[in-house]
């Protein structure tokens, strides 16, 4: 859920049920890496709701589109670190078979 | 020379910017222009490409005083560096790049691995995620026909909850409140005694535990029997038999070799137990129980560096004041010794080295690397650790995805 102004698209709060530090704090990190963002941060009101707000302040684009863009590359890193650790994992059970078969 | 590093750096920007335009396109159109002229000043001659180094150390190191740790914090804002012409923003060329993942230990149980080149808040999520986010199967209802053992119902319940199972969660649905059947529960039975006159003792375990492939053998009313024209109500309505499914019929569920070994509870002579246990599929931020995690965890890696020679009765002094032995003593020419650092991964930064005034801060210096993660999990025996990491980054995925379609 969005909360903004009607006029100016460029700052605004969101309120994300359901979810916690774990994607907030991840959003903020990818956020606060984006050049068109002056202002993020998140915060959770009360510790028996499950809610978080996410603050987005631009400078220009649409807030909405920006963490939409946050989120985006913060599945782009998790994919990548996914393929990168099964990549690792199949080289270890390799290399251990193969020293295994030499003994 | 300097002349020629100043080419290479701007051809790098170059190839930068193209595979920037290729895989952003879409998404960031309006911001491409802007992101152009950036690379342009940037590749200028004069403009610094690099941090200076004390403040390239602050960056990337957490210093560990006597005192109290410094620099703890990440530089996250994108114009951070802006002042120095330094751009401190994502770019996802970069991550991949950068982002590295080093196996050092890995057995069914637990594994070990370096994960380089990632910020702590993400690090923190797939943590996080493993913990209390990754499903499991677990028991959650316990149907207790005769217990006359020292152990309460309540206390055996519980316990009964925490025996990890080993059967992969994903060919599970959730429960949700529907009736229980072959696609979202498991059936155990157990039934033991302890006879009087043949044992002294009996030692309940895990693996009496027996598998109901056809789901429960408990009615549900057992005086209702005036309607017992079709079969009688039994806890589960399962449609087919379990076993008779192609993931379990030559894999059958129940507890074998260390999970087997779990004590359930004790009997004394003419004692007995008999229940009948529902699991179904749930996630550890509900209950501890369905963790997959015996525990997951991080730390960062240390970085032990001497800043001058140290030689003879000091060096012996300073492997010695080391109590997981980071230092080691090497022999140099005409009968010196030099303290050499050959273990700095086992420093757990007691800080013993440089606790006895400041000449000893002036020798060494303990440091963690910031974006460079010792991250340990243990499975509890649901499913190989590498597959639990996966599911955690995807679960993180799937947050993103729902967020960007919420907002969509």
């Amino acid at each position: 859920m969005e909360h903004g102004s009607n006029s100016d698209n460029s700052k605004s709060s969101f309120s994300l049920v359901d979810e916690d530090h774990t994607l907030a704090n991840a959003v903020r990190f990818t956020l606060n890496q984006d050049p068109r963002v002056s202002f993020s941060g998140y915060s959770i009101p009360h510790p028996s709701e499950n809610r978080v707000n996410i603050r987005v302040q631009t400078t220009g684009a649409p807030a909405q589109e920006v963490l939409k863009d946050a989120c985006q590359d913060l599945m782009m890193m998790c994919q990548h670190v996914r393929s990168t650790l099964d990549k690792a994992v199949a080289d270890y059970k390799m290399r251990n078979q193969r020293d295994a078969d030499s003994d | 020379m300097a002349r020629r590093d100043e080419r290479m750096s701007e051809e790098e920007e170059e190839t930068e910017a193209e595979s920037m335009s290729e895989s952003e396109s879409e998404s960031q159109s309006g911001g491409e222009k802007s992101k152009g002229g950036l690379d342009y000043i940037m590749s200028l001659p004069d403009v610094p490409m690099k941090l200076p180094p004390h403040v390239e150390l602050q960056r990337t190191r957490v210093l560990c005083n006597a005192d109290a740790p410094n620099h703890t914090d990440t530089i996250q804002y994108s114009g951070a560096f802006a002042s120095v012409g330094v751009d401190n923003s994502f770019r996802l060329d970069h991550f991949r790049d950068k982002f590295r993942v080093e196996v050092i230990r890995y057995s069914d149980e637990d594994m070990e691995f370096d994960m380089i080149g990632v910020d702590p808040a993400l690090a923190n999520a797939f943590r996080r995620i493993l913990i209390s986010e990754v499903p499991t199967m677990a028991i959650e209802k316990v149907l207790i026909a005769n217990n006359t053992s020292a152990i309460q119902d309540e206390v055996l319940a519980h316990r009964l909850g925490l025996i990890p199972i080993s059967v992969d969660p994903r060919l599970f649905e959730y429960a949700d409140g529907n009736p229980l059947n072959e696609r979202n529960s498991i059936v155990f039975k157990l039934h033991v005694r302890c006879e009087r006159k043949k044992h002294l003792r009996r030692t309940v375990k895990a693996s009496d535990l027996k598998w109901l492939p056809n789901g429960s053998e408990l009615l549900e009313s057992e005086n209702s029997n005036s309607s017992s024209s079709s079969k009688p109500k039994t806890y589960t309505e399962f449609t087919c038999p379990q076993d008779s499914l192609p993931e379990f019929s030559d894999n059958p569920i129940g507890f074998k070799g260390k999970l087997g070994d779990i004590i359930i509870a004790k009997l004394g002579p003419g004692e007995e137990i008999e229940l009948e246990v529902h699991a179904v599929k749930g996630i550890g931020k509900t209950h501890a129980k369905w963790s997959p995690v015996a525990t997951a965890w991080y730390r960062m890696l240390p970085e032990v560096v001497l800043l001058e020679e140290v030689e003879d009765e000091v060096a012996e002094n300073l492997k010695s004041k080391c109590p997981v032995g980071v230092f080691d003593i090497e022999d140099v020419a005409n009968g010196k010794k030099r303290l050499t650092v050959s273990q700095p991964r086992a420093c757990t930064l007691c800080r013993e080295c440089i606790r006895e005034g400041e000449e000893w801060e002036k020798r060494v210096s303990l440091r963690r690397v910031k974006d460079h993660f010792i991250f340990t999990v243990e499975s509890a025996g649901a499913l190989p650790p590498d597959v639990l990491f996966t599911e955690a980054v995807k679960i993180l995925e799937t947050k993103c995805e729902s967020v960007i379609s919420d907002l969509s």
